[in-house]
C-alpha cells in the first residue's frame, strides 16, 4: 500500500474542500494509504510566477520537508503539480545538493488523475454521473504534465456520463493565476470566449482538473444566466456532486 | 514606430472596448490556427523538422560572428554591397544615403518588420522620398496611417469595408470613381495602382526571412509576389535584415522554409520564395544593377550568450500571436510597438528596456500555447517568467503588488499562520459573496465586473480535516 502525501492546494483549501475529500476517497479506493501534511501551505506558484524566487526557493523547502516521508506526492491541479514537478529543480539550479534533492522529490509528484491511471493502474472511473459533460483541459497539467487522456479514459468509465469536446478546447480560460487580478479585462475576454464555447457544446456540465480554472469558468457562466452545473474532476470520479456545483451565490441566495 | 509599450494597460482597454477590432479579432483567430493544423497533420515528419529546425537555428547563433562574416565575404563576391548597422539610426543614415546616390525620388517597399522596427519609411519621407508600400496588408495600413498589427498579417485588425473606404478616399485623385467592396475587385484594384509604383521606382527595399552564408544569398518569400516585382524593378535593390537570419546553407534555409509557411499560414510553401544573390550580372535579361544589404544589430548583439539568446531563433512565423489567447483579444496595436503576442513580450523589453516594457512579459497566463507551436522551440513562457524575476530584482512593477506578494510569502512560510488565516477567511469570503458584499472588497471590482465570484464552501480544508482526524482517534 503506497503512503501518498495528499497537496491540497491553496484554492482547494479555501473553495473547496470537497476537491480534496473526493481525492482521498479516490486514493483510498486505489489502494492507497493517504496522509495529509499538515505543514502544507501552497506550492509557490503565485511568488515564482511573479518573479519571487527567494520566496519561492523557501515554500518549495518547506512543500519539500512536509512531505519527505511520503512515497507520492499527489495533487488534484495540473499547474500545482507542475510547479512541484517541473518548476522545483529548476529553483535550485545553483546548489548541486539542493537540486538533487528536488530532483529526487519532483519524480515522487503527480497530478490526481495521472497518479490514478499511470502508476494505481485505474483502467477507467467506476460510478455513476448523468448528462453531458465538457471536460476542460488545464493549460498546465495539458502541455507540462501532458494530462489529456488519462480524465477522459476515467470519465469514461462513469455510466450515465456523456463526454463532449469542446471547440478551442486547447485554448486558456483566462484564469492564469495572478494574471486574472492583475489585468482582469483582458482575463474577463478570455473567460468570455471558453463560457462562449462550453455553452455552445450543450453539455450540462464543465468538469475540469484545475480549480482555478473552474472558478474563472463558474464565474463567467453564472454572468451569461447559463445553467451549466461546474464540478472538479475528482469529485465527479469519487461521487461527491451531491453538494451544490461550483459557483457564486448570486443564483441562489 | 517610437514605442508606447508603457502606455499597454490603456491600450489594452481600448482595444477591448473597439467593437470593430473585436470583431476582426474572432474572424482570424480560428483561421490561422485551422490551418496550421491542417498543415502539420498532413506532415507526419514534422516533429523531426522541427528539431532540426531548431538545432540549425541554435547552430547559426552559437557561430553567429562566423557565419556572418563568411555571408558578408560570399556576399561581396557576388557583387551585393554589405552594410553593417549598429542601430536603427545608423541603417536609416545608410539607406538615405544609398537613395541619394541613387538620385532616387521613389522607393517601394516589400513587407519589412526591421524596417518598421526603425521607422524607416519615416527617415525616407524626411528625405524628401516617396514611399509606396507593396505588400497588400501594409499598403492598406499605409493609407490608413497606422502601424502593422501583426507580423505576417500587418493590416488582420482592418474588415472589408474599412478597406474599401480608405481605398475610395485615396484612389479619387487617381481618377477612380467607384468604390471597390469585393475581396477580388479590392485586389484588383491595387494591383493596378501598384503598377504604376513598380514601373516608376527608383529604389525597391525588402527584408529577408534568412540569410545564406555558404551562398551570400537572401531568401525571401511572399504570396503576392510584390517582393520579386519590387527587387528586380527598380535599378537598385536594397535588403534591409538584422543580424541573426543569418543560417549556413541552402540546405538549412530549405528546412526552416518547411516550417515557416506552415506554422505561418498553413502552406506547404509559400506563393514566391525567393533567392537573390547579388545584382544582375552581365547575362541577366533583369535585375537590379546595385545590390545592398544592411545587416542591422539594435540589441541582438547583447542578447547573445545570454540568458535570452534562443530568442533569437525565431523566424517571425506569428504562430505564437495566432494562438496566444491575450493576443486574440486585444490584437497587436495594444503591445505599443513593432513586435506582439508573445515573440513580441519577450523580444520587446529585451529590445527596448524592461522600464519601458515591462508590463508585456506580465500580460501572460503562462499557458504554454505558444512554445508548444513555435517551429524552434523558444521557450516564450520561461522567458517571461525570468524577466519577470529581473522586473522584481530591478525594483520596477507595482509597489503595491510587491507588497501583497510579500504579505502573501511570508503567510506561506508559516504554515500554523496560514491554516489560522484559512480557517477565518473560508467563512468570511462565503459571508461576502452570500451578502453582495464582495464587490465592495477593494482591488476585487474589475476582477467581478464580468464573472461572479464563486463562492466557497465556507470552512477549509485543513479545518474540516482537522476536526474529521480528532473524531477518527477519540
Amino acid at each position: 500500500m503506497p503512503k501518498v502525501g495528499l497537496f491540497v492546494t491553496c484554492l482547494v483549501d479555501l473553495f473547496r474542500p470537497n476537491v480534496a475529500f473526493s481525492a482521498i476517497r479516490l486514493l483510498e479506493q486505489a489502494g492507497c494509504e493517504v496522509v495529509v501534511p499538515e505543514a502544507q501551505t501552497c506550492c509557490g506558484q503565485p511568488a515564482y510566477n511573479n518573479g519571487h524566487s527567494r520566496d519561492t526557493r523557501a515554500i518549495a523547502r518547506q512543500v519539500m520537508t512536509a512531505f519527505a516521508d511520503c512515497e507520492y506526492v499527489v495533487a488534484p491541479s495540473g499547474s500545482c503539480a507542475a510547479m512541484l514537478r517541473l518548476h522545483y529543480p529548476r529553483l535550485f539550479t545553483m546548489d548541486a545538493r539542493e537540486q538533487a534533492k528536488a530532483n529526487a522529490f519532483a519524480e515522487r509528484c503527480w497530478e490526481l488523475s495521472s497518479f490514478l491511471v499511470e502508476i494505481c493502474g485505474l483502467e477507467a472511473g467506476s460510478g455513476h454521473y448523468v448528462g453531458k459533460v465538457a471536460y476542460h483541459d488545464g493549460c498546465s497539467g495539458l502541455r507540462e504534465l501532458q494530462v489529456r487522456h488519462q480524465p477522459r479514459q476515467l470519465l469514461g468509465g462513469i455510466s450515465g456520463l456523456k463526454l463532449c469536446e469542446v471547440a478551442d478546447g486547447e485554448s486558456c480560460c483566462g484564469f492564469g493565476g495572478t494574471f486574472c487580478v492583475k489585468y482582469p479585462q483582458i482575463s474577463a475576454r478570455m473567460a468570455d470566449d471558453k463560457a462562449k464555447n462550453l455553452i455552445a457544446t450543450g453539455a450540462e456540465t464543465v468538469v475540469a482538473g484545475e480549480l482555478g480554472c473552474l472558478l474563472n469558468i463558474a464565474g463567467r457562466l453564472e454572468r451569461l444566466g447559463s445553467e451549466i452545473r461546474v464540478y472538479h474532476l475528482a469529485e465527479v470520479l469519487a461521487g461527491r456532486t451531491d453538494v451544490a456545483p461550483i459557483a457564486g451565490l448570486e443564483s441562489d441566495s | 514606430m517610437k514605442p508606447v509599450v508603457h502606455d499597454f494597460p490603456h491600450r489594452a482597454a481600448t482595444a477591448l472596448a473597439d467593437e470593430q477590432l473585436q470583431g476582426a479579432l474572432r474572424q482570424a483567430r480560428g483561421g490561422f490556427v485551422d490551418k496550421r493544423r491542417k498543415a502539420l497533420e498532413a506532415l507526419p515528419e514534422y516533429p523531426q523538422i522541427r528539431a532540426a529546425a531548431a538545432d540549425i537555428r541554435a547552430h547559426s547563433l552559437a557561430h553567429l560572428d562566423f557565419y556572418l562574416e563568411r555571408f558578408a565575404e560570399r556576399a561581396e563576391a557576388c557583387g551585393t554591397r554589405v552594410h553593417w548597422a549598429r542601430d536603427g539610426a545608423e541603417a536609416r543614415q545608410i539607406i538615405t544615403d544609398i537613395c541619394r546616390e541613387a538620385d532616387a525620388r521613389k522607393v517601394i517597399k516589400g513587407k519589412t518588420m526591421v524596417g518598421e522596427e526603425i521607422d524607416i519609411n519615416g527617415a525616407l519621407e524626411e528625405a524628401n522620398l516617396e514611399v509606396l508600400e507593396t505588400d497588400l496588408g501594409e499598403y492598406i495600413i499605409q493609407l490608413a496611417k497606422e502601424t502593422p498589427s501583426h507580423i505576417i498579417a500587418p493590416a488582420v485588425h482592418k474588415n472589408r469595408a474599412q478597406i474599401s473606404s480608405l481605398f475610395a478616399r485615396a484612389h479619387e485623385k487617381l481618377g477612380y470613381k467607384e468604390a471597390v467592396t469585393g475581396i477580388a475587385e479590392i485586389v484588383g484594384r491595387a494591383r493596378e495602382v501598384l503598377r504604376q509604383g513598380f514601373l516608376q521606382a527608383d529604389v525597391g527595399i525588402t527584408g529577408a526571412n534568412f540569410l545564406v552564408a555558404e551562398t551570400g544569398s537572401m531568401v525571401l518569400v511572399t504570396n503576392e509576389g510584390n517582393g520579386d516585382l519590387t527587387s528586380s524593378l527598380p535599378d537598385t535593390h536594397i535588403v534591409l535584415t538584422s543580424i541573426e537570419k543569418v543560417v549556413p546553407t541552402l540546405d538549412d534555409a530549405t528546412t526552416l522554409l518547411r516550417v515557416l509557411a506552415r506554422s505561418a499560414t498553413g502552406q506547404p510553401i509559400t506563393s514566391y520564395t525567393s533567392f537573390y544573390t547579388g545584382p544582375r550580372r552581365a547575362d541577366d535579361a533583369d535585375g537590379p544593377s546595385e545590390m545592398h544589404v544592411v545587416l542591422l544589430d539594435n540589441g541582438r548583439s547583447r542578447m547573445l550568450g545570454g540568458d535570452y539568446a534562443e530568442m533569437l531563433r525565431c523566424i517571425r512565423c506569428g504562430a505564437c500571436l495566432n494562438h496566444c489567447p491575450v493576443y486574440g483579444s486585444l490584437g497587436g496595436h495594444a503591445y505599443g510597438w513593432v513586435y506582439p503576442g508573445p515573440m513580441g513580450a519577450v523580444l520587446s523589453p529585451l529590445l527596448l528596456g524592461l522600464p519601458e516594457a515591462a508590463h508585456l512579459p506580465n500580460a501572460c497566463t503562462l499557458n504554454g500555447h505558444c512554445a508548444e507551436v513555435c517551429p524552434v522551440g523558444i521557450p516564450l513562457p520561461d522567458m517571461s517568467r525570468k524577466l519577470r524575476q529581473e522586473e522584481q530584482a530591478e525594483g520596477l512593477g507595482s509597489r503595491r503588488d510587491r507588497a501583497l506578494l510579500k504579505v502573501w510569502s511570508y503567510v506561506a512560510r508559516h504554515p500554523r499562520l496560514y491554516h489560522g488565516l484559512a480557517g477565518c477567511a473560508a467563512p468570511l469570503l462565503r459571508w461576502l459573496c452570500r451578502s453582495g458584499m464582495i464587490h465592495f472588497v477593494p482591488g476585487l471590482g474589475t476582477l467581478l465586473a464580468a464573472r461572479a465570484c464563486p463562492a466557497p464552501e465556507g470552512h477549509s480544508f485543513h479545518r474540516l480535516w482537522q476536526k474529521k482526524s480528532a473524531e477518527r482517534t477519540s
